[in-house]
């Protein structure tokens, strides 16, 4: 084959040549200033947010008054009703919980172009799919799930992600409700083998202010599974068609135990925005007592 | 035109394309060669920020019970040392203060106040404990002298890279800083370790709030190989304020 044979075949594809180019210049243009998320994530559990070891510890959250009701006629033994065991927790759980991420994107064959990022699922938690292709979030009276409906944008290095439609739920396992519209604004930012997520919850039902979380995890080589094992419900003990384990907000007996023990103000331990703020510490110290040494629950055995 | 012209053109088309890839991925969003750090700043840190304490409550809003380090992974060293804590002696010794080292100062509920203090020096003073942190961008690192409490921060902003042949980047980035040079102290105020030999390093980040005010995250992560078994990692958060008006110093205290 002579050159100008070479040539003209060279020629002739070039509207092909010119469609790659500018596929490739598209496809790069959204990979730069972007982040790798993907991967498995593993939580180190060195900040304690879940802080559901005790029925009534609402320590930390900007609760309104009807959340604190809500939250003080709760009563965990609702989870031994069988139409209760697999209700699982809402997106947010994904930040306070103990478990760790693994995260991975679902790309346009063609450009490459993530279409979608999902963090996959626990046991109790649904997986969360994060929409990147610009398509609308749903109408305010489309069904709402538990992992709910989110959208992502880039903006730099930080991905941010916007949750809608979730069920009613639960801010905490210990019964600080959350309702059906509650949003969450999470925010991705990776700084090389960690990941720190800050994650906003608004509720305009049970917050005073919106609730803000921050989780950090790091980058592990051993996988994090995608998916939980199956949630299988049980008999426990209450047969369906009994009533809701519940408690008369006024009289939750569990209600000064965090007091007892740790001697924190009532009023703090029912949570509310006043108590997240410096002058509160300040409020109080005149009158705070140091609870006796640590005897029990104090930390992990050393290693070494 | 011929079919080798064409193709000329397509090879020149493609090779220009390629050179100016080249010559941004070059830039990838860094500012002007002779920008100092204050004026090529991604994000803007300065101002007063305040703490929002909705974790670790129980572990920062009062002192918790002695011999409590739960969530923290010391080592039997360490363990010691959390049994003998006395506050007391540590106020008549004068190490009021150890519960706000550049390890724990981020987590003490309070607020900051970030400034410039040159073109080449963030300052972070903090109300509470009445503390100064100056994180500095020169790319010598300071003389280390004798340990203190704030030790030695060095400091670098992260930018993201810039799109190939696209306009330059917005301004979205971070801080690092990288902090030794530490008198021991303590993570925690009910006397939890962490040694001189502790290195600590912080990621900046900023966010919108939903009702239009900003956030201030900070991730702090501590290795300490004498008193940590793994590092010690913790995210807080702070909200931006309009101005001073709550700023209220407040000398260090070990028994509060």
């Amino acid at each position: 084959m002579g050159s100008d044979t070479v040539l003209r075949n060279m020629v002739t594809i070039r509207p092909s040549l010119a469609l790659l180019v500018l596929l490739w210049a598209s496809a790069d243009r959204h990979v730069f200033a972007q982040a790798e998320l993907a991967g498995s994530w593993a939580a180190r559990n060195t900040e304690d947010i879940s802080r559901d070891s005790y029925p009534v510890d609402y320590v930390g959250l900007p609760l309104n008054d009807e959340g604190r009701t809500r939250a003080l006629s709760y009563n965990e033994s609702q989870l031994a009703m069988i139409e209760r065991q697999c209700e699982g927790w809402p997106a947010f759980y994904f930040v306070q919980g103990p478990f760790g991420l693994k995260i991975w994107n679902d790309t346009d064959p063609i450009t490459g172009t993530p279409i979608s990022w999902t963090i996959g699922a626990w046991e109790d938690r649904a997986p969360m799919v994060i929409w990147m292709d610009g398509r609308p979030h749903p109408s305010r009276y489309a069904e709402h799930t538990r992992g709910g409906f989110t959208t992502g944008r880039w903006e730099g290095t930080t991905l941010v992600a916007y949750t809608t439609h979730m069920k009613a739920g639960f801010l905490r396992k210990n019964g600080p409700p959350s309702s059906d519209q509650a949003a969450l604004t999470s925010r991705f930012f990776r700084h090389g083998d960690m990941l720190t997520v800050l994650a906003v919850i608004e509720d305009p039902i049970y917050l005073a202010e919106p609730e803000i979380v921050t989780k950090s995890f790091q980058l592990s080589a051993a996988p994090i599974s995608p998916i939980g094992p199956p949630c299988v419900s049980a008999f426990e003990g209450r047969r369906p068609g009994e009533s809701v384990p519940h408690y008369a907000p006024e009289n939750n007996p569990f209600v000064d135990e965090l007091t007892k023990i740790f001697h924190i103000p009532r009023e703090a331990v029912l949570g509310g925005a006043e108590t997240l703020y410096p002058e509160y510490r300040k409020k109080i110290k005149d009158t705070y007592v140091r609870p006796e040494p640590c005897k029990r629950d104090c930390g992990a055995p050393p290693l070494r | 035109m011929s079919a080798g012209r064409q193709l000329i053109v397509v090879l020149v088309a493609v090779a220009s394309l390629g050179a100016s890839v080249y010559v941004k991925a070059q830039n990838r969003g860094a500012p002007p060669p002779t920008a100092t750090p204050k004026a090529s700043a991604p994000i803007d840190l300065t101002g007063y920020w305040v703490a929002f304490v909705t974790e670790d409550w129980r572990y920062r809003m009062v002192t918790p019970p002695k011999g409590d380090y739960r969530g923290v992974p010391i080592t039997k060293e360490a363990l010691q040392i959390v049994n003998a804590w006395d506050p007391k002696a540590d106020e008549a010794a004068g190490n009021q203060c150890k519960s706000y080292g550049a390890a724990a100062i981020m987590r003490v509920p309070g607020r900051i106040h970030v400034t410039w203090q040159d073109d080449d020096t963030l300052r972070l003073d903090t109300d509470a404990g009445m503390q100064t942190r100056l994180l500095r961008f020169a790319s010598s690192p300071a003389t280390e002298g004798k340990p203190t409490w704030q030790g030695d921060s060095a400091a670098r902003w992260e930018r993201p890279a810039a799109g190939r042949g696209s306009a330059p980047p917005p301004r979205f980035g971070s801080l690092t800083v990288v902090t030794t040079n530490l008198r021991a102290g303590y993570l925690r105020k009910n006397g939890v370790p962490y040694s001189e030999n502790a290195r600590v390093t912080e990621y900046f980040d900023v966010a919108p709030q939903p009702n239009g005010g900003q956030l201030l995250v900070v991730t702090t992560v501590v290795d300490d190989p004498r008193y940590l078994t793994q590092s010690f990692i913790v995210s807080s958060h702070f909200k931006k304020e309009a101005d001073g008006s709550k700023w209220d110093p407040t000398p260090c205290s070990a028994t509060w």
